[in-house]
């Protein structure tokens, strides 16, 4: 089978090493990795944001570049949330016939990294290997928009080493939001602040997640407040193996 | 109602962040209720059924509406009530000041107030001498303290026991002996509310349900008091919204088991009281509808926002929301606070007027998630945020950015060129391999957050390093 990799912008210019990992991951489980080096954004933050208008170049520009590809798989969830749940909104707010139909081949062949392993795959041991205490935040997106379901904590538990405790209140938002951080910073601030309580309350020394958007958030604040626990993306922890450790 | 804007949300919100007391009593609230819900809701096999049959009732009749509302009016008609129509607040609050004026009556007793406080009712009552007396436990302690309600179903959810020992001392139990026990404070309302009771002339009532086919009212309530409200007096006045609306009685069976779940956590409601017109000789002996639009019907020609009509003000999305459980009800500026707020009363006073309230949540979906009536919360709020955007001025800051980000991502040219632009331009703001301070916009982010700055390396940059080396 053959990947083509949706890196995300985020992902590509902030966390090149989220997409490095994915790839490394990726391979060793005997796929083929292709990156098409012309995408760039979703435009999930101009549609989120009230831009909707604004976002469709970017969902026709998103489209035209994955049009042949087989599969297409992301590490994030809010990034693929946005194009399953939102480009068909925005090809009707475009009223362009096309879109509407490109975006609708276009979805079925898009999946968040931890649903394509579990759920298209149907692997939960990809031969990972991580000695640490770690503890998984399930972010919004994954939840309620794709609906992963436990498939993060099925491939975290299959890992070797993995010492995985729980978090408390772990279904409930970071905080983060796109622009919500910004627009609303205090109440975000409130939202984080309980987040960061919870995750201290597992002496984890690593936040896992789907989305580096949000371990972003709660990573930013950990480490404002010099807390000592690294964030680190699923993929990271998935791509580690004992032959590369030792 | 005036129609000056609301009080910015991040305003409103970061003034009632600061206050501890208030933060401890929403979280020890909507945790408590949470859970409640949580439990019950999972003991039905056929949850998720009910909430479709809920969700296609009411999409059904907002696309009869017109007919039904003439369906109801006829029931009420027949058996013996009356039905009045209002355009908007200050249309209903006439109508009922008129009527309460005919009966000669100083005085009214009022149960399920959300929609009167909507349309601010007792203050028009007040300004025609008319004295109105809130008889739900809640909607009473906030109206001896002078404070509007934090939450639709328990509007004193900001209070605590204490609190409301303090409030009651000062008002209606001056100089009695009175603990914090809930108990005793229940025993003080109950010898207070007895006497407004039993010599009211005129109730004042919302309603949860009508049924347009009987023309029944239906009222789910905790206390007993709402009973009272609507047997006791003479004349019996019921505002509701017009979306309120049942097409047959067989519909509460749906309705009946979503709402006491969704809203108090419990499998039925403690009290549910159900009328048709007048009885002679039994009960009110005069029985008015008042049909409120108040903007219902602007919302209603919103295809994406008219979902908002079907909320049966369950309050699950209030209990649910990590910004209402941090800010409380007050930060909204509305009777109708949280998610189900922030995509109501925009719409109902005018998104010019609110609009920040379309932003005053993550997206985190969890209304959507709860909500008994499938009210996507989120895609209303989108779309709201759509309407913002294209109402406000297109020079401003955030649509400028906005707009020549979206020119730079249409293309893999202009976006690599930004990826390096930032790469460069990042220098000044880094100290010590981290970003804590940003300007502009941004600062709300590095106020409490660091930032890991932009790599040397982008993934696009390490893939065509490795393409180069020709590796797979």
């Amino acid at each position: 089978m053959r990947v083509a990799l949706f890196i995300t912008c985020f992902n590509d210019t902030f966390f090149p090493h989220v997409g490095i990992a994915t790839t490394q991951l990726l391979e060793r489980l005997g796929l083929s990795v292709d990156f098409p080096i012309a995408q760039t954004c979703c435009g999930q933050m101009h549609f989120n944001t009230g831009y909707q208008r604004e976002s469709i170049p970017l969902v026709q520009h998103f489209v035209e570049v994955f049009r042949d590809s087989e599969v297409i798989v992301a590490p994030s969830a809010s990034c693929v949330g946005m194009v399953r749940e939102l480009y068909p909104r925005a090809a009707a707010i475009s009223g362009d016939k096309a879109l509407i139909e490109d975006v609708e081949q276009l979805i079925p062949r898009v999946y968040e990294l931890s649903e394509f392993l579990v759920k298209r795959l149907g692997v939960t041991d990809v031969g990972a290997y991580y000695p640490h205490r770690v503890t998984y935040h399930p972010t919004c997106h994954s939840l309620r928009v794709l609906h992963v379901g436990d498939a993060p904590l099925q491939l975290l538990r299959a890992v070797k080493g993995i010492d995985l405790v729980e978090l408390p209140n772990a279904r409930e938002c970071c905080g983060f939001g796109g622009t919500f951080a910004i627009k609303n910073a205090d109440t975000s601030l409130a939202m984080l602040s309980d987040k960061m309580r919870c995750v201290l309350d597992t002496s984890a020394e690593v936040l896992c997640a789907a989305d580096t958007s949000c371990l972003m958030h709660i990573g930013g604040g950990l480490h404002r407040q010099r807390a000592g626990v690294a964030t680190v993306h699923l993929a990271e922890i998935l791509a580690r193996t004992e032959s590369e450790v030792a | 109602m005036p129609s000056r804007s609301l009080p910015m949300f991040p305003q409103t919100a970061k003034k009632a962040l600061t206050n501890s007391q208030l933060r401890r009593n929403l979280r020890k609230a909507t945790t408590t209720i949470r859970d409640k819900r949580a439990a019950v809701v999972s003991e039905l096999p056929d949850w998720e059924a009910l909430r479709a049959a809920g969700s296609t009732i009411k999409a059904h009749v907002m696309r009869h509406l017109d007919d039904y509302l003439l369906q109801l009016e006829a029931s009420v008609q027949r058996a013996g009530g009356q039905v009045h129509w209002a355009r908007d607040a200050s249309e209903a609050n006439r109508i009922i000041t008129k009527i309460v004026q005919d009966t000669g009556a100083d005085r009214v007793v009022k149960v399920k107030s959300l929609t009167t406080d909507e349309i601010h009712l007792n203050q028009a009552l007040t300004k025609a001498g008319i004295r109105a007396i809130e008889t739900d436990l809640a909607e009473l302690i906030i109206q001896l303290a002078g404070e509007p309600s934090s939450h639709i179903l328990v509007p004193a959810i900001h209070k605590n026991r204490a609190e409301i020992r303090d409030l009651f001392r000062q008002t209606i139990a001056q100089g009695q002996d009175l603990t914090d026990d809930p108990k005793q404070l229940a025993a003080a309302a109950r010898h207070y509310l007895r006497e407004q009771f039993l010599s009211a002339q005129v109730a004042i009532s919302g309603a949860n349900f009508a049924i347009a086919e009987t023309g029944t009212i239906c009222v789910v309530e905790s206390e007993g008091n709402g009973r009272m409200c609507i047997t006791l007096p003479q004349t019996l006045i019921t505002v509701m919204g017009i979306e309120k609306i049942l097409p047959a009685f067989q519909d509460l069976a749906v309705f009946l088991q979503l709402l006491p779940r969704s809203s108090t956590g419990e499998r039925m409601n403690p009290y549910t009281s159900l009328w048709t017109g007048v009885t002679p000789g039994d009960g009110p002996q005069a029985f008015h509808l008042v049909l409120l639009d108040n903007g219902r019907t602007r919302v209603l020609a919103d295809e994406v926002g008219r979902q908002a009509l079907h909320c049966i003000r369950c309050s699950a999305c209030l209990n649910i929301c990590p910004v209402y459980a941090r800010v409380g009800g007050h930060a909204y500026s509305s009777v109708y606070p949280g998610p189900i707020g922030a995509i109501l009363t925009p719409q109902l006073l005018g998104i010019e007027r609110a609009k920040t309230l379309p932003y005053a949540s993550s997206l985190c979906g969890a209304c959507y998630e709860v909500c008994p009536v499938k009210i996507n919360i989120p895609e209303v709020l989108l779309h709201l945020r759509g309407e913002v955007t294209r109402h406000a001025s297109p020079l401003n800051p955030e649509a400028l950015a906005m707009r020549e980000l979206a020119y730079i991502f249409a293309r893999q040219q202009r976006y690599e060129r930004a990826q390096r632009l930032a790469r460069r331009g990042q220098g000044i703001f880094v100290r010590q391999g981290v970003i804590n301070h940003l300007p502009g916009m941004l600062s709300g982010w590095t106020a409490a957050r660091d930032l890991s700055p932009v790599p040397k390396q982008s993934f696009r940059d390490w893939w065509r390093a490795r393409q180069k080396e020709g590796q797979p």
